[in-house]
C-alpha cells in the first residue's frame, strides 16, 4: 500500500505526519518512507536513518558539435523550455533549463547534437532502525526536481507500507510525488492561506483518482472553515493536531511526534486503519 | 542603426518597461530619424526562458542595442553572444531615453544587473509551493 502525504501549503506538517505515521506502525508492517520533497528533503532529521547507497540522477542535455553544426535555429525553434538559443554564429545551452526531452537532437536536420548526461540529484536509501528509507536530493543550483522524485518513486516497494513525503504546492513535482498511490493524506492548518491551497490540492487529487484525508494541524490557531469546508466536500478528518508548544518543540529538535510524546501513536495507528478501512471500501466497490 | 527600448504601450510616450524578457512590447526605433516599429514580446508569456527566448527575437531584428531596466543572467549571455549592447536601468519615457542615448548619457553594463527569474512578479515560483522558508 502507498500513502502519500501532501498538503498544498508549505510547512502545515507533512513531514511530521509521515514520519510519526511510519514510527506508529514500523512494529505491526514493513514501513517503506520515501522522502520525494527533493528540494529540501528533512524527514532523515526526525528518523536518523544510516544510509548505504548513493546513486546520481541525471537527465540527457543539448552537447552540440560545432563543427556540423550551420545555426539553422531549428533546435531553438523546437525547444519548449527556452534551453538552446542560436543567435549570429552561437548556439547557446542552457542545461539548467533542459528537461531532457531530446527534441533538439532528434529533429536536427545535420545531426549536430548529441546528448550527454547531466547530474542533477542523487538517489540515496538506508534504514532507520526497521524502516526502509529512501530520500532523493536535488543539487543546489538546479531547478528540475521532477526527474529526481520519479527516481525515487522508482523504489517503492509492494512488500512494504511506503509512505511518501511530498514537497507542498500541486505542480509537476507533487503530481510525480503523489501519482499511483492508494490514499493521499493532505495536511493543512485552519487558515485563510492553509484552506485556499488545501482546495486546490483536493481538486488535484481528485481529479487523480486518489482517494484523500485531512490531517488538521496546528488547530485552534485559525477559524473553522477547513472544517467546514471538509464537511461540505465529504473529506474524513481523521486527526486532529492542536497548536502545542510541545509539539513544536520536538518538532525543533528533531523528534518524532511518534516518539516524543507516545500516546500519539495510537491516533496514528487509528489513521492508518482508517485509511485503510477507506482504500479497503473503495477497492470493494470498484 | 537600430535599438531596442522595452516598453508597456506602442507609442514613444510609453514609460520603458523595467523588466527585459518579460515586457510588453519593444519599440525598436532608429535613434537619430526617430522612425521606429513595435514588436511584441511572446516571451512575456513564457512558462520560463522568457529572457532567452527574447533575447533571441531581439538579436534576429539585427538591434545594435538594448535599452532597458533590468537584464538577468541568461537574457544577458544571449544578447552578448550576438554582439549586442545593453544598457540597463533606464527610466521615463521611451523618447527621453532614445534622447539621453543620442546625448550619450547612458552606459552600457558590462554583466547582468538581476538575478534569474526577477521579472516573475510576487508568489511562489512555478514548480514551488507557497509558504515555505527557503
Amino acid at each position: 500500500m502507498i500513502i502519500s502525504v501532501a498538503s498544498g501549503k508549505g510547512g502545515t506538517g507533512k513531514t511530521m505526519v509521515s514520519t510519526s505515521l511510519a514510527a506508529s506502525i514500523k512494529n505491526n508492517y514493513n514501513v517503506q518512507l520515501l522522502d520525494a520533497d527533493v528540494e529540501e528533503p528533512n524527514s532523515h532529521i526526525f528518523l536518523k536513518p544510516v544510509f548505504e547507497t548513493s546513486h546520481a540522477v541525471s537527465i540527457n542535455v543539448p552537447v552540440v558539435n560545432e563543427d556540423r553544426c550551420n545555426h539553422c535555429g531549428k533546435c531553438a525553434e523546437v525547444c519548449a523550455f527556452n534551453a538552446i538559443a542560436v543567435v549570429k554564429d552561437f548556439v547557446l545551452t542552457f542545461p539548467e533549463l533542459c528537461h531532457g526531452c531530446g527534441a533538439c537532437s532528434y529533429l536536427c536536420p545535420r545531426r549536430a547534437i548529441n546528448e550527454a548526461p547531466n547530474q542533477i540529484g542523487t538517489v540515496e536509501t538506508g534504514k532507520a532502525g526497521s524502516i526502509s528509507f529512501v530520500q532523493g536530493k536535488l543539487d543546489i543550483g538546479q531547478t528540475m526536481p521532477t526527474p529526481v522524485v520519479r527516481k525515487v518513486k522508482e523504489l517503492t516497494s509492494r512488500e512494504h507500507i511506503s509512505i511518501i513525503d511530498a514537497s507542498p504546492g500541486t505542480s509537476c513535482p507533487v503530481i510525480a510525488a503523489i501519482k499511483d498511490s492508494d490514499f493521499c493524506l493532505l495536511v493543512t492548518e485552519p487558515t485563510p492561506f492553509g484552506l485556499n491551497d488545501l482546495k486546490l490540492a483536493v481538486e488535484t487529487v481528485k481529479q487523480m483518482g486518489i482517494p484523500c484525508g485531512l490531517i488538521l494541524n496546528r488547530a485552534g490557531v485559525g477559524d473553522s472553515r477547513v472544517e467546514e469546508y471538509c464537511q461540505k466536500e465529504n473529506i474524513p478528518i481523521l486527526l486532529t493536531i492542536p497548536l502545542d508548544l510541545n509539539i513544536a518543540r520536538l518538532y525543533s529538535k528533531g523528534t518524532t511526534l511518534a516518539e516524543g510524546l507516545p500516546q500519539w501513536q495510537e491516533n496514528f495507528k487509528e489513521v492508518f486503519r482508517k485509511i485503510r478501512e477507506i482504500t479497503g471500501e473503495r477497492n470493494s466497490s470498484t | 542603426m537600430k535599438i531596442a527600448i522595452s516598453a508597456s504601450s506602442p507609442s514613444l510616450d510609453s514609460e520603458v518597461n523595467p523588466r527585459f524578457g518579460r515586457c510588453d512590447m519593444f519599440i525598436i526605433a532608429d535613434p537619430k530619424s526617430i522612425d521606429f516599429e513595435v514588436v511584441d514580446n511572446a516571451g512575456e508569456s513564457a512558462g520560463g526562458g522568457a529572457g532567452i527566448s527574447t533575447a533571441q527575437m531581439i538579436a534576429q531584428k539585427n538591434v545594435e542595442v538594448v535599452i532597458t531596466g533590468n537584464c538577468g543572467p541568461n537574457a544577458h549571455r544571449v544578447l552578448s553572444s550576438a554582439g549586442i549592447e545593453i544598457i540597463t536601468g533606464a527610466e521615463g519615457t521611451v523618447r527621453q531615453v532614445i534622447e539621453d542615448y543620442n546625448n550619450g548619457k547612458l552606459s552600457s553594463s558590462s554583466g547582468h544587473n538581476v538575478s534569474d527569474h526577477f521579472g516573475m512578479g510576487g508568489g511562489g515560483g512555478h514548480c514551488r509551493g507557497k509558504g515555505k522558508a527557503n
